[in-house]
């Protein structure tokens, strides 16, 4: 006789009262209930690991005891203020710090198995495994071909086709291939400032390096040259590991698997990126990407 | 994006409020509508709705322009979000109020086929979930939220009474057909009211705690970590 058959209403749901999570949990833990690309996401292994780490320039400590896994063909946000660590952080990963007088660090930075602040560690050779692109495009006064070619040069790499095959993968896996193909030789500072970028990509790629490190890579482009940058990072991603830091909630929550919020060089909140621009875990967060400090 | 974006989201909550204050002013009158027999108000109700029309694209509009350009992430984003949701929940309940006070014109000469008040007390019942509904969202309040959408099977269960009374008459008096077939339309729609009412109170739970508790039974015990 009833002619509605709608299913009964459930119980209300219990209030959420699990215990806090620790805060470098990424969210892999509630797998259960993620969409299929969130499992895929969380599945994936950790190639970059900060434990325990802390950094001091001076008696000034810039980093505060950071846990952070970064997981393989993934790329992680670092968001936060001015000076709260992201910058900082990102250049322990490739050990760029080293080169600033006065700094310390404790706690261990590790790729894969390996501690890269260990003592024996070749650090020219771990940056060939650490591609970093900055801030502002820095193509060396030199040809497009000769800036891709660049790493392997000085790794003593002479073949031409070797080089020749490389040049083209790198500029093919940038995105500029099409667009410069026929003009290898010409001067690389002649391109504009999104082809200039994407040619410091290029010459990341070209050393086949694990993990891409970006910081800031599209502050200085036009939202057309943005749009190809966050494209390419996209792409990239299929075969590279990469951590990009942004003062740009909106490239953040675009580009990212995974988001890390840091505030005076502590790391708040980390977790799947729609997670946390929908319904972030801490009030500092939620105030931070709603703009309502920093 | 600071103070002046949280001007323009307590902007857009004040004009979602008037919106829900016209929608509840026409569920009042549909409920005199039907208790006092009044033709006059079902009219009023019938002329009401096209406000809560032009209030619907008009709220539509101010989430869409907040939503191109402000961005907004987290709490702002369920706000607006979840504004988008219930503005045409509302716009939904004028509408099933129409709907009654239509029938109520046609019942109105009539003698009555329904005793007691159940008519009366679903009205009321589904009257008091919207109006906890549109507290909880003021207030911001998710316990009043959880207890309207458990309410909503008090209303159901209502329904299904008077349904089945309805059901009996006929079957006891062929000329009460068209009367009951009127007043099974006018049950339908405050039902209907209820669901929406359960909707609403969904959102103002996602805004609230950022969980969907919709379909629950779908989800599993949590989705929010």
């Amino acid at each position: 006789m009833e002619i509605d058959a709608r299913p009964p209403v459930p119980e209300p749901l219990p209030p959420v009262s699990e215990p806090a999570q620790p805060i470098h949990d990424d969210g892999a833990h509630a797998a259960k209930d993620l969409p299929l690309t969130d499992k895929a996401v969380l599945q994936a292994p950790h190639v970059l690991k900060a434990e325990q780490l802390s950094l001091f320039y001076g008696e000034k400590q810039a980093l505060f005891d950071i846990n952070l896994a970064v997981r393989k063909n993934t790329v992680m946000a670092l968001i936060g203020p001015s000076g709260c660590g992201k910058s900082t952080l990102l250049r322990s990963f490739n050990r760029m710090n080293d080169l600033i007088g006065n700094v310390r660090i404790e706690g261990r930075v590790l790729l894969g198995d390996e501690d890269l602040y260990d003592p024996g560690v070749d650090v020219i050779a771990l940056r060939k495994r650490m591609g970093m692109v900055f801030q502002k495009s820095n193509p060396f006064p030199k040809s497009i071909y000769e800036n891709v070619a660049y790493g392997l040069r000085i790794q003593g790499v002479r073949d031409r086709a070797v080089l020749d095959e490389a040049v083209e993968r790198s500029l093919i896996g940038s995105g500029l291939w099409e667009e410069v193909k026929d003009r290898l030789h010409e001067s690389g500072l002649g391109l504009s400032g999104g082809q200039q970028q994407r040619l410091c990509i290029a010459r990341a790629l070209a050393v086949k390096p694990e993990v891409i490190l970006m910081d800031e890579p599209c502050s200085a482009l036009d939202p057309l040259a943005t749009s190809r940058i966050e494209e390419l990072i996209f792409e990239l991603k299929r075969d590279y590991t990469i951590v990009i830091v942004t003062h740009n909630m909106q490239q953040a929550a675009r580009v990212s698997d995974f988001t890390a919020f840091f505030w005076m060089g502590k790391l708040i909140e980390v977790g799947l990126t729609e997670k946390l621009f929908t319904n972030p875990r801490e009030r500092m967060t939620e105030d931070y990407i709603s703009g309502r400090f920093g | 994006m600071g103070r002046h974006f949280d001007n323009e989201l307590r902007d857009l909550k004040f004009s979602l409020l008037a919106m829900a204050g016209q929608v509840e002013e026409m569920i009042d009158l549909t409920r005199k509508a039907l208790k006092d027999r009044s033709d006059a108000q079902a009219e009023q109700v019938v002329n009401a709705d096209q406000q809560v029309d032009e209030m619907e694209l008009r709220l539509d509009q101010a989430c869409i322009d907040l939503l191109a350009l402000r961005a907004p992430f987290a709490s702002d984003l369920r706000l607006l979000a979840s504004t988008l949701k219930i503005v045409p929940e509302l716009e939904r309940i004028g509408d099933h109020c129409c709907n009654i006070c239509r029938r109520a014109k046609l019942l109105n000469p009539q003698p009555s086929i329904l005793a007691g008040d159940w008519l009366e007390r679903l009205g009321d019942e589904t009257h008091s979930m919207v109006r906890r509904a549109v507290d909880a969202f003021v207030n911001g309040d998710a316990d009043q939220a959880r207890s309207v959408i458990q309410d909503d099977d008090k209303v159901d269960e209502l329904y299904g009474t008077i349904y089945r009374e309805l059901l009996r008459v006929m079957l006891a008096d062929p000329l009460c057909i068209e009367r009951a077939s009127h007043l099974i339309i006018v049950i339908k729609n405050w039902e209907r009211i209820a669901d929406v009412a359960t909707n609403i109170a969904e959102e103002v739970l996602f805004i609230l705690e950022g969980v969907n508790v919709k379909h629950a039974y779908l989800q599993g015990p949590s989705t929010n970590d």
